[in-house]
């Protein structure tokens, strides 16, 4: 079985400060990790591989450093890696990212065996969108599966995946046929403590490095820029409120008189509140 | 999956500055169009949300409102569907009814709103941004080669008629403001809770104009075999319930999840946690309260432990009282949250369960005694 597998290198957003003045991210020193969502993608992706058989095949788009969180893939268990890096994808929105990794994963196939699936995380902790999954199964004719929290079995006689897809209200029981794309929930599963014997490999392993034309793009329209019928016209800081919040009095008090001072705000903030949570005396308020 | 998200970059782009520009082809596409979500046969509340919203978008630009209802045939789902539609709004409704269409599956239903487009070109459609809602979205938008800004938290249209969307980035660090140029329809999805349910109107009934699913079963490759709800499990209902009570690092060990979950309790509300829980595996991510996870609109919000990033302020902010408690006055939390208690959450929340129970306990008691 081939299984690639789409990540992303995102800065680790619980550590970035946004500058105070002009508004803009501070990149500095803010270290990058492989997006979480996609880590539970590659898991999936390993123990199929476990399962069944395989390799698996690790992409992304990037600029050269996004190679760190190839490594690091490698270092889990992953195969092959291929970077696809190009001045040309630079300022790429959802859609044209989905166009170009749908050529590099069209490019794959054609290289190193057609995908039975391929995996991204549901979104990305940086851009938040959800797109870029969705976008690469229309462009490559996938059935797409979204928001998977688990596979619970491939059949390889039939070609067909069943899987536990997370819905509105509920869990959805979903079965289609291979190839397909699966956009994988995390908490699933962690990823896997990398081996010795894979920490070797990776060490050998080189990155296969494309360019957009090595990846079968002969016209970059349709990346980057030029590409992304999306433009971003203003980026801004959200507002704070003029007040902060009413500090309730501390000082060497007990705690529970504290929350007394605490719970009779609400009710003063809230009148209403008193009556909605059914305390005594709320009637006729 | 790229690093070269230009949604997430930290400058305006340089082609920002340029004019509505629109090629020819998409001089005609008019009127605003809300995808109505059906939910085992319900209506969604964003879609009412959404319907708010889009008839704001479209008194600006001077054009009709529709519901696009997709459903099963029969039954009261998508004739509920078009009579909220209208009752919240819409001039018209698009409706595609299929027995194809019975459960929610991408293909056809990627079908039936990418040929409701193309035949009658809306130039706004605006989903919820749910499971179902990102899924449809993200297809129809690639089918159709348009721009599409996810999860927006506000909508406006420009002086040119331009739809402005404005979404968090970065994880709710920054917001920014997206524009489709030279594509039509220009789509957005917003998530629930964001905007405000809109007042019911005096517009009782309008046009429906019905389309056919030209798809059979048999190019269907993929089949719904269950579906599980989650009416019979303890899952979240964060997005819904009036009090919730949420604890982020400050609670320090796993087992202090209790304390959030005895207020809960108390209070009749749920519990949920911020991100760094959840990435420490301490709670499941439906329990997760931000921009990634759920966003909520609660009568009381009780923040333990959460020193409040722009992440999680993204999605509690509209909630109509906010207590902070948390350890270091300086926190970013009290600069959104009403209330404020400088204590250690560990110590205060049982204290604070405590007198509210007594106080509640009266109550009980006439119960009791009645």
């Amino acid at each position: 079985m081939h299984l690639v597998v789409c990540i992303k290198q995102v800065p680790d957003s619980a550590q970035i400060r946004v500058h105070p003045v002009t508004n803009t991210i501070m990149r500095q020193g803010v270290p990058t990790i492989i997006n979480p969502h996609d880590l539970a993608a590659l898991e999936e992706a390993l123990k199929l591989c476990d399962t069944y058989g395989g390799e698996v095949t690790v992409v992304t788009m990037g600029p050269k450093m996004a190679e760190d969180a190839l490594r690091k893939a490698l270092t889990f268990g992953a195969h092959r890696a291929v970077l696809l890096t190009d001045r040309h994808f630079a300022g790429s929105d959802t859609l044209a990212t989905s166009f170009a990794l749908a050529q590099a994963i069209a490019e794959i196939g054609e290289t190193f065996g057609t995908p039975d699936v391929v995996f991204t995380g549901k979104q990305t902790i940086d851009g938040d969108t959800a797109q870029v999954g969705p976008g690469i199964a229309k462009r490559l004719d996938l059935q797409q599966l979204t928001y998977v929290a688990k596979i619970l079995s491939i059949d390889a006689a039939s070609r067909e995946i069943t899987v536990e897809r997370r819905a509105e209200g509920g869990s959805q029981i979903l079965r289609t046929g291979l190839p397909c794309l699966v956009t994988m929930l995390d908490g699933a599963d962690a990823i896997r403590r990398g081996r010795l014997d894979d920490a070797l490999r990776a060490a050998r392993t080189k990155v296969v490095k494309w360019s957009a034309a090595d990846a079968g793009i002969a016209e970059p329209a349709n990346c980057g820029l030029r590409g992304s019928p999306t433009v971003v016209k203003r980026v801004f800081a959200p507002t704070s409120r003029e007040q902060k919040a009413r500090q309730i009095d501390t000082t060497n008090k007990p705690l529970r008189e504290i929350a007394d001072g605490l719970i009779a705000a609400i009710f003063a903030d809230q009148p209403a509140l008193k009556h909605d949570l059914g305390f005594p005396g709320s009637t006729g308020q | 999956m790229s690093t070269e998200n230009r949604e997430a970059s930290s400058q305006p782009s340089g082609r920002a500055a340029m004019k509505k520009e629109l090629p020819k082809q998409f001089q005609d596409y008019r009127n605003v169009w809300v995808f109505i979500e059906l939910e085992h046969g319900q209506v969604h509340p964003v879609s009412i949300e959404l319907l708010g919203e889009g008839r704001k978008l479209a008194d600006k630009l001077g054009v009709h409102l529709a519901g696009v209802v997709i459903g099963p045939p029969g039954g009261q789902g998508t004739a509920n569907a078009i009579a909220d539609a209208f009752s919240y709004g819409a001039d018209l409704s698009y409706l595609v009814e299929s027995p194809l269409l019975a459960h929610y599956r991408n293909e056809p239903f990627t079908k039936a709103l990418t040929d409701l487009v193309l035949a009658n070109k809306p130039e706004i459609l605006l989903l919820g941004a749910t499971t179902l809602g990102r899924d449809l979205a993200g297809s129809v938008a690639t089918t159709l080669k348009t721009g599409l800004t996810a999860d927006c938290t506000e909508l406006n249209v420009d002086s040119d008629g331009s739809l402005a969307a404005t979404r968090p980035t970065f994880g709710g660090s920054l917001l920014c403001t997206i524009y489709t140029l030279k594509c039509r329809p220009q789509m957005a999805t917003v998530r629930p809770n964001v905007m405000a349910t809109p007042q019911r109107v005096n517009r009782p009934t309008g046009s429906i104009i019905r389309h056919d699913l030209k798809m059979l079963e048999e190019e269907i490759a993929t089949k719904v075999l269950a579906f599980f709800s989650d009416c019979d499990s303890t899952i979240a209902n964060l997005a819904y319930a009036d009090v919730v009570v949420a604890g982020g690092l400050g609670l320090g060990a796993v087992q202090n999840l209790q304390l959030l979950k005895d207020l809960a309790r108390t209070l009749g509300g749920d519990f949920g946690c911020s991100r760094p829980l959840v990435q420490k595996g301490w709670m499941p991510f439906d329990r997760q309260i931000g921009q990634t996870g759920n966003t909520i609109r609660p009568k009381l919000y009780i923040a333990a432990g959460i020193s409040g990033a722009v992440q999680h302020r993204v999605g509690v902010e509209g909630s109509d009282l906010i207590v902070a408690i948390n350890t270091d006055p300086n926190a970013p939390i009290f600069d959104f949250a009403h209330l404020g208690v400088v204590a250690d959450a560990i110590s205060f929340l049982p204290a604070l369960t405590e007198v509210f129970t007594k106080r509640l306990e009266p109550r009980n008691l006439e119960k009791f005694v009645q």
